[in-house]
């Protein structure tokens, strides 16, 4: 039971970064990027083909999701480690971002204060908190982006793996983290806008937020971002560094017994994986206006593991159609009928964990293994997971 | 022997006919009220002289109504009707009238009837004058300082301590003769002290000064304050003579002996509410200990299972509002089964194919919380319905002047405690809870010895669920009923049960406990918000240095 397949790992050390799934991925959405950029661009607005600003936005913001989803599927899938607080590190990253939004605004905000944001202005603030300076430079709000979800990462990914904490363990210990984030930005007091976040964006580098050139600018920046994660990930996955973990994975013990350092491969992932989801907190910021605690949510964070799970784990490309699929639909269902989707949404984690453990993708695994070709995800119940 | 049968049953019927007829013929003397009724003559009257006769019959009256009487004619809310003279009490001006409630002499005791709407000018106003209104003031206190039952009297004493002055110190005066219970007794005696200390001479107020050292009465500190204040003004302008010098000692004495009580009540206090808040939290999370810490298994729609208590506990009430005590009652075990079967299904349906692996259970059971809210939404409403408290939860227990403890907290640390005991209890005693001590320790070997681990896995699970349910209820008394009362425990229930080590129910109470009682000992210090936010910091570092909780499981079951 506790033998793990040769064959699973037979011809895997022959796997390069652009195999025929990075290829179809990075095609297809090379592809989507120019038609629909084209779209909106060349055709006249009465055109049947026409896609509207509106829509490009939306397609942008469910690429940075699926950017997330990505990360997310880069610890999970490929090291095994549940990470219910994601949303966390990509909460951090739109902050960051939201934070330098906020000092491009001005004296442009409803109050005319030529430094503080209206609601600093609105609470009776007379100066700018320590944490906020520097934001008004975009080098240091990039910084930022990468470093808060980095470090925070870093601090609770040392403090964990160090001690062991792992399996359902610490993903109840990534919830409350993020648990705790949420309560934390819902206080006024933190210098965060509370309970509204902050909104109100006016520009992003010199660009009209609003215009429909920067709109389409931050959808290709997104299909960018989602591209070079994907690439960054894939190429980590397939390094040496890559086997090791997923032999983490799938034993931890006996890779620790081998004379690797598991808790130092955990920590580099772990932290790797938050920045990724912190870049994709800040693309998505500038394209829906807003960023509030809600982000912060257990509910959030659970929810973009389902997108990696329905997607199916250990591929990426899964996780991204998990995350572009079930937002679709979760924009159409609200659109259409709101009281259903919580239903649907339900239904889906129970259908795809009972039915479906390796997601859409499995689908496609499926008819490849036809042609003697054995992937590198999990293909049955890792037994280490049952005792802990 | 049937003769003597039915010599027996002529017995008893005759017993009974003779009670019968004795509480017939005694009623209405138990109930008469000549003085009511004289007095009632006499306010119907338009004349004033004939008004301010009925004032000291009402004092003689036994009924409660004669208070609500003198109470209406003092603030001149008492009226008559144009028609037929009967007397009702005015209430707030209404759309289409006024409120009024008419005395009805043919109930018994006497009473007033529920508010009505009427139009105003169908009524005359019951004459008084000031030096009546005096008089009135004077019979209310009297009379409630006479009054048959102890806490009544208490309430008055507390009431006049905050406007003592010649009259009502007679008043005390007068009752404190004919008073016979201690307690009341001290108080009054301490309002007249008080009452020399405010008024007497200088010799007069050191005396009452020293009597008062042990009074915990906001008014008496107050005094304290004020008369430490002026010795220290007129220690400004000439030195203090030796007698005013101890009544600034005695004085501050006293302001230091209440608040050091103060500072240890509002410690006690502290204690109380943090079990309080514990025992809510050991509720919500014994049922998870069992799935979670017995059955390894995370069941995430833990909290929603909590809701579906409550939200029995609301039907339950909806079906028999008239009796709230006893629905509430009724639901302690509806609401266990209601959670039973609905957990028994998610067991039966979902977490059965997922034994073994513990993160898909943990999205399944999520993906069942998001149906089971989503349900509730639909069914209910998505806003929260509020469940009533049953009149024996309400009210405080007033155990001093500065520190009470109010009931519905007392009988949710009762319950969660009873719940907690009836739990162990089953776990340890019952063949039930044998079979999943020996599942939950060695599955294989338990399935060896014939267990029928498979029927083990349901039924705890049930029984889990169940508990969730009543947690459900307790938590209906305290917060309002919606669709995300579950969410809100779920993070909170994991912690404990995490904190005080997985499969240990007695770790669970003590986590919860002492959870509850950190939260609300941090929160003068930093903010409900913060002190959650730093007890969760503290689980996640504390998890880092022990893993298995504060109680791990030992043994060769464990293994990492």
């Amino acid at each position: 039971m506790a033998e793990l397949n040769p064959a699973r790992f037979a011809g895997t050390h022959r796997k390069a970064v652009f195999d025929a799934g990075t290829n179809w991925f990075l095609g297809v959405l090379f592809a989507a990027t120019l038609l629909v950029t084209l779209a909106n661009q060349l055709l006249p607005p009465d055109s049947p083909f026409h896609v509207a600003t509106f829509t490009v936005t939306l397609l942008g913001k469910y690429l940075t999701l699926a950017l997330l989803a990505v990360a997310v599927d880069f610890v999970w899938g490929y090291m095994g480690i549940l990470s219910l607080g994601h949303g966390a590190f990509f909460g951090l990253g739109g902050y960051a971002m939201g934070m330098y939004l906020m000092r491009q605004i001005g004296d442009r905000g409803v109050y005319g204060h030529p430094e503080l944001p209206d609601f600093m202005v609105f609470l009776n603030w007379s100066e700018l908190p320590w944490f906020w300076q520097g934001f008004d430079q975009f080098w240091f709000a990039a910084l930022m982006i990468l470093l808060v979800p980095g470090t925070l990462a870093f601090v609770f990914g040392w403090l964990a793996f160090r001690s062991r904490v792992s399996g359902v363990y610490l993903s109840i210990i990534t919830q409350a983290l993020t648990y705790a984030l949420m309560l934390a930005f819902f206080r006024n007091e933190m210098g965060f806008g509370g309970n509204n976040g902050l909104t109100d964006f006016k520009d992003l580098l010199g660009f009209d937020l609003q215009s429909d050139d920067t709109r389409i600018g931050l959808f290709i920046t997104s299909a960018i971002a989602l591209s070079l994660g994907y690439l960054l990930c894939k190429w980590i996955t397939v390094t040496r560094f890559g086997r090791v973990m997923l032999a983490v994975r799938d034993a931890e013990n006996r890779t620790r017994f081998s004379g690797y350092k598991v808790e130092h491969v955990q920590l580099v992932v772990f932290v790797l994986s938050a920045m990724i989801a912190g870049v994709a907190g800040a693309l998505y910021v500038p394209q829906v206006g807003i960023i509030n605690p809600g982000e912060f949510s257990p509910l959030n964070s659970i929810e973009i593991v389902v997108w990696v799970a329905i997607g199916g784990r250990a591929t990426l490309y899964g996780a991204v159609i998990g995350a572009l699929l079930v937002n679709f639909s979760k924009t159409w269902f609200t659109g259409v009928m709101p009281e259903v989707w919580l239903f649907a949404l339900g239904g889906l984690f129970v259908f795809v964990t009972i039915v479906l453990p390796q997601g859409i993708s499995g689908l496609f695994r499926h008819l490849k293994k036809k042609q003697g070709d054995p992937p590198i995800g999990p293909d049955a119940p890792v037994h280490r997971e049952a005792t802990a | 022997m049937k003769m003597n049968k039915s010599g027996g049953r002529l017995h008893w019927l005759l017993a009974l006919q003779a009670v019968i007829l004795m509480l017939l013929a005694s009623s209405p003397h138990v109930f008469a009220d000549e003085a009511l009724d004289q007095a009632v003559l006499k306010l119907q009257s338009p004349k004033l002289m004939e008004v301010r006769q009925a004032l000291p019959l009402l004092k003689d009256s036994e009924s409660e109504v004669a208070d609500e009487l003198l109470a209406a004619l003092l603030t001149s809310d008492l009226y008559r009707s144009r028609a037929d003279d009967r007397l009702v009490v005015m209430g707030a001006t209404m759309p289409g009238g006024v409120e009024v409630r008419r005395l009805d002499m043919a109930t018994e005791p006497p009473g007033l009837t529920e508010p009505e709407i009427a139009k105003k000018g169908d009524f005359r106003r019951v004459a008084t004058n000031n030096a009546m209104r005096r008089q009135i003031r004077t019979l209310i206190a009297t009379r409630s300082l006479q009054h048959k039952e102890v806490s009544r009297r208490l309430n008055a004493v507390n009431q006049i301590f905050d406007k003592l002055d010649e009259d009502n110190v007679e008043l005390i005066q007068s009752a404190f003769a004919g008073e016979d219970n201690a307690e009341v007794k001290a108080l009054m005696q301490q309002a007249l002290q008080l009452f020399r200390l405010q008024t007497g001479a200088l010799g007069d107020q050191l005396e009452a000064a020293q009597n008062l050292q042990d009074s915990l009465q906001p008014a008496v500190v107050n005094e304290f304050r004020s008369l430490r204040r002026e010795l220290t003004d007129i220690a400004d302008t000439r030195p203090l003579t030796a007698q005013e010098k101890l009544l600034q000692r005695a004085a501050s004495d006293g302001i230091r002996k209440v608040e050091e009580k103060a500072e240890f009540y509002s410690k006690v206090e502290n204690l109380f509410f943090g079990l309080s808040l514990g025992s809510v939290l050991v509720l919500a999370a014994i049922g998870l200990a069992v799935t979670f810490g017995v059955m390894g298994v995370i069941n995430m729609a833990h909290g929603e299972l909590i809701m579906l208590g409550a939200y029995t506990t609301f039907v339950i009430q909806q079906l028999m509002p008239q009796q709230v005590g006893l629905a509430l009652l009724l639901s302690i075990p509806c609401a266990f089964v209601v959670s039973a079967v609905v957990g028994m299904l998610i067991e039966r349906g979902v977490i059965r194919f997922l034994y073994g692996r513990p993160l898909e259970t943990l999205l399944a059971t999520f993906g069942v919380s998001l149906i089971l809210q989503q349900a509730v939404r639909s069914i209910f409403s998505p806003l929260n319905r509020a469940v009533e408290s049953p009149d024996w939860m309400h009210g405080v227990w007033q155990i001093n002047p500065i520190f009470s403890i109010t009931y519905n907290r007392l009988f949710i640390i009762f319950f969660s405690l009873m719940v907690f005991f009836a739990l162990l209890l089953v776990l340890k005693k019952t063949s039930l809870g044998l079979r999943v001590r020996a599942v939950s320790q060695n599955r294989a070997m338990a399935q060896a010895m014939g267990v029928r681990s498979a029927w083990v896995d349901c039924t705890t699970f049930g029984l889990g669920s169940g508990i969730a349910g009543i947690a459900g209820v307790a938590l209906s008394q305290l917060t309002n009923v919606g669709p995300n009362l579950g969410q809100s425990y779920i993070i909170d229930s994991f912690m404990v049960v995490v904190f005080g080590g997985v499969g240990n129910l007695w770790g669970t109470l003590v986590a919860g406990l002492s959870l509850g009682v950190a939260n609300k000992f941090l929160e003068p210090f930093s903010g409900a918000v913060l002190a959650k936010i730093l007890v969760l910091i503290f689980i996640i570092l504390f998890i880092q240095k022990r893993p298995r909780g504060l109680f791990p499981q030992k043994g060769r079951a464990v293994d990492g």
